[in-house]
């Protein structure tokens, strides 16, 4: 028996190479693909890995960003920002009739209003541009009913979800032949862990949105969660009032529905270490995941990521 | 791999754990995962608090197999249906990624899937319970998929008092199997998951045992062989255009490693160039190693196409042949069809592929070769394997990554099976067509007309060979040049050997297509009157031909109809149980989903030969 000893750079360049393979499988092998941004810190990921797998070409895919309405002005600005800088063709899926209709977080349970907002926004988005492939930054680690999915997930007519007609997936060779109506999501992620998201940021010098870094912000307590009051939208409760919290997000997503953790850390080091000692899974400070055990695979069921 | 980084060692270790429901694996894995801290403590949690029915397991201790469970339908059942993916951080920094394959009989091609990557295998068996069938079938898959290092975990130690004689019992006849199967690592831990007896720490109740946890032997692990010694392999994905004329070939190293500077060659077209430029985001590379996924530039402008492999020059090149000899792990529930299309994918090739042949089924249990037609979902099987054209595969033993493929169905897009390439079959080279000068140009200008292929499918009794007929009478009459290969005359020579099951009747159009396409080389127009009653079939069949040439005709007669002409008496003896294999009573007929003509068996048959031959002659 000898001694080994592996440096983190090591894994993280194997997940590098392993997330760029999958990159241009897809980017070669599907009509129409498209990226999935969502503007956190998975999304920084995933698009850096896009430029590495390309290059010195551009990405040679649209970048789609389906927009809630309701998230914190600072990613849409992040949003916006990169690009700009990168000159992406941005495709933006808006459920426009449900805006109409006023649906929030706050008229519908966090249920239904992800089916409407995210599931539903998502598929007509998919539908309108004809996309037949579209790459997501889902993790394995992130959920137990993750650990199932494949790297290439199949979609059937109605871009429903079902685990039984899942494809075997053998060495580095993906069957991405599509029957009419069957689409593809796409995982270049799909084996990392939250911590080497992280690591790889720090190491790759990624730009991510401040949210993720401890700041002074305005927030009320709600069932146990730190709630941002990022905008008037937000209906306060009788006598409640937003107080200064130095506090950071985990995941970023709808601003009503992601819960803060209170902290210090303000930059890199500091939030990696944070990281390193806790022990509570990322998706816990995410409202929607809370109801139910199976309540992911129901999402997924019915075409949510 | 960025440029930035160089790896010793195998970062990241891929691991397979097998074993029976019984065999306490999923308790095996949520320890292991529990005590190298990469479980969240809420999940920890969890698994403290809940419990499923008939659990023994007190509340508040830690149910690790709760910890490893995945959809709700599994957690239900109380078992593991299909392949999940975990990783686990060891101490020393090493990330191993656990394939976890149910144990389940029927889900051995889950097995085979889970073992496909595997550098290790973790082989469960229960001391109390012994060396099971199960036990050889998974020890067989993994050797198969080219697991090099076998861990067998003997598992429950705690149960048969911890006794030595117990443990090295099982082991000697694990061994065994393991040494028949040509397993080049094989260790053997004692352990008890349950008890945490030697699965992250060493125990005290085995003095006899010296070796170590199975959490040290994954972290001393060393692969028994090293990829980026062997001979380099880069198969193209996707082609990188950028300004100023920059055209790169994207791809990975799957094994061996190249240099700027090295003479490589295209083992599909055996054109040769040097390597240019090895390109990554970064900054360019003087070399590539195995695993890293960068573009490479050509000193000249040399035809490389995504799918095609670059490979290191000299005696290690890879001849492309169009025949093989293959075992296949059938995964699909509709068994194999002899002579059926399918697309054969591997890594980014993509290549109509026909299976000539089954040599034989393997027992995976015993080890037997048991003579076959077919194979069966989870049987694992020797096949011939034709190619469309000719392709460079590696032995599986070889390369993985350009040894094994997938056998995909060509009409509902699923993965059948995966195959790992034995070798290429040295008659595939001998074969070297020959060209005439007395060509089908030449033949269509003596004729006058160009050769056709119409191919009627329908019901038995839909009226193929009445239209057939009626419609090579009226061609006739205008000097064109017909002839008509019916389903019932071809049966009574070349295809008398053959009967009526699926596999049966896709040799039948296989054989069908061919002829007619000789025959449409000879100038003729040919209508094939056949039931042809698969989509796949009959889309095998027009793959034969150039666009233009191949008509299906779908002749739309209700069965209704069709039963109460019964021409044959097909429909009476069907109805009176003597014909279980009937097309439209005991085996379906699918329809056509893009037909080139449809035509009614009804009606007025001049009216419906008049549709037909202005089509063929393009009126």
């Amino acid at each position: 028996m000898t001694d080994i000893t592996v440096p983190y750079a090591a894994v993280l360049d194997e997940l590098e190479s392993e997330a760029i393979h999958i990159y241009r499988e897809t980017a070669a092998a599907f009509r129409n693909p498209v990226l999935l941004y969502s503007i956190g810190k998975d999304s920084s990921v995933l698009l850096h890995l896009a430029l590495k797998a390309f290059a010195p070409a551009g990405l040679p895919f649209p970048v789609m960003h389906v927009d809630t309405t309701w998230k914190f002005k600072e990613m849409i600005a992040f949003r916006d920002k990169r690009v700009a800088e990168l000159g992406l063709d941005l495709r933006i899926s808006v459920n426009e009739a449900a805006v109409t209709e006023g649906v929030s977080p706050f008229s519908h349970g966090t249920h239904e209003y992800t089916r409407i907002m995210k599931t539903v926004a998502l598929r007509e988005g998919i539908d309108r541009y004809g996309f037949d492939a579209a790459i997501g930054g889902a993790r394995r680690d992130e959920e137990r009913s993750r650990a199932k999915e494949r790297v290439f997930s199949l979609r059937e007519p109605g871009h429903r979800w079902e685990p039984r007609k899942q494809r075997p997936e053998f060495w580095r060779t993906a069957n991405t032949t599509l029957s009419e109506g069957q689409s593809m999501r796409v995982f270049p992620l799909s084996n990392w862990t939250e911590l080497d998201v992280w690591r790889y940021i720090e190491r790759e010098g990624i730009d991510i949105p401040s949210l993720y870094f401890a700041k002074p912000r305005p927030v009320v307590e709600r069932d146990g969660a730190l709630i941002m009051v990022d905008d008037e939208r937000f209906p306060l409760r009788e006598g409640e009032e937003a107080q200064m919290r130095s506090v950071r997000f985990r995941t970023l997503g709808c601003y009503p529905l992601s819960g803060a953790v209170e902290s210090t850390a303000d930059n890199l080091a500091d939030l990696i270490a944070e990281m390193e000692t806790s022990t509570v899974s990322e998706r816990a400070g995410r409202l929607i995941d809370g109801e139910g055990g199976g309540s992911m695979e129901a999402k997924k069921a019915e075409g949510y990521f | 791999m960025s440029a930035t980084g160089t790896t010793t060692g195998t970062p990241v270790l891929h691991l397979v754990t097998c074993g029976s429901v019984d065999d306490g694996k999923s308790t095996l894995i949520g320890r292991l995962l529990a005590e190298t801290n990469s479980v969240p403590l809420d999940q920890l949690e969890y698994a403290r608090r809940t419990r499923r029915g008939g659990s023994t397991i007190p509340i508040g201790d830690v149910d690790f197999s709760l910890l490893t469970d995945g959809l709700e339908a599994e957690r239900e059942q109380g078992i593991t249906i299909d392949v999940a993916y975990r990783h686990m951080n060891l101490p020393n920094g090493r990330r191993v990624l656990i394939a976890d394959a149910p144990g389940h009989e029927q889900y051995t091609r889950n097995m085979a899937v889970a073992a496909s990557n595997g550098d290790v295998a973790v082989l469960l068996v229960d001391a109390a319970r012994g060396v099971r069938p199960q036990t050889h079938r998974h020890l067989t898959v993994c050797a198969l998929m080219g697991v090099k290092t076998v861990i067998i975990a003997v598992n429950k130690m705690d149960l048969v008092d911890y006794a030595e004689p117990v443990f090295n019992e099982i082991v000697s006849v694990v061994e065994a199997t393991a040494a028949r199967l040509g397993v080049p690592d094989v260790r053997a831990i004692p352990m008890s998951a349950g008890a945490g007896d030697n699965v992250t720490a060493p125990t005290a109740h085995m003095h006899w045992y010296s070796g170590p946890s199975l959490l040290g032997a994954l972290s001393g692990w060393e692969p028994v062989e090293d990829n980026s010694a062997k001979p380099f392999r880069f198969p193209v994905q996707f082609i990188v255009r950028a300004d100023g004329n920059f055209r790169g070939y994207a791809g990975t190293v799957v094994s061996g490693e190249v240099s700027k500077g090295d003479e490589v060659v295209v083992a599909d077209s055996g054109r040769t160039a040097v390597i240019d430029r090895i390109v990554t985001y970064g900054g360019d590379l003087q070399t590539a190693v195995t695993g890293q996924a960068v573009t490479l530039t050509l000193d000249h402008e040399v035809d490389v196409t995504r799918g095609d492999l670059i490979a290191a020059t000299g005696p290690t090149l890879v001849q492309p042949a169009d025949r093989f000899s293959a075992d296949l792990v059938w995964l699909a529930e509709e068994p194999l069809a002899h002579g059926r299309s399918y697309l054969l994918v591997s890594g980014s090739r993509s290549v109509p592929a026909t299976v000539t042949n089954v040599r034989y089924r393997l027992d995976v249990v015993s080890g037997h070769e048991h003579s076959a037609r077919l194979l069966d979902m989870n049987d694992v099987g020797r096949v011939e394997i034709a190619t469309d054209r000719p392709i460079p595969m590696d032995p599986y033993s070889t390369s993985r990554d350009t040894g094994g493929f997938l056998l995909v169905d060509r009409v509902t897009a699923d993965t059948v099976a995966a195959g790992l390439t034995r070798h290429a079959m040295r008659r595939a080279f001998n074969v070297v067509p020959h060209t005439y000068d007395v060509d089908h140009d030449a033949r269509v200008l003596m004729m006058g007309h160009p050769g056709k292929v119409v191919w009627l499918t329908g019901l038995p009794g839909s009226g193929k060979s009445s239209i057939a007929d009626a419609a090579v009478r009226r061609l006739h009459a205008l000097g064109v040049h017909t002839y008509v290969l019916d389903g019932d005359n071809v049966r009574a020579g070349l295809n008398k050997d053959l009967g009526f099951t699926p596999e049966d009747r896709a040799e039948n159009v296989r054989r069908v297509a061919e002829v007619s396409k000789l025959m449409l080389d000879s100038g003729l127009v040919v209508f094939v009157a056949l039931v042809s009653p698969y989509r796949s079939d009959r889309l095998s069949a027009k793959a034969l031909f150039e666009p233009g040439e191949f008509l299906e005709v779908y002749i739309d007669t209700s069965v209704d109809v069709c039963a109460e002409r019964d021409p044959k008496g097909l429909y009476a003896k069907a109805a009176a149980g003597s014909l279980p294999n009937m097309t439209g009573m005991g085996q379906v007929y699918e329809e056509p989903e893009h037909p080139d003509l449809v035509l009614h068996g009804v009606g007025d048959i001049e009216a419906t030969v008049t549709q037909l031959t202005a089509v063929i002659l393009g009126e």
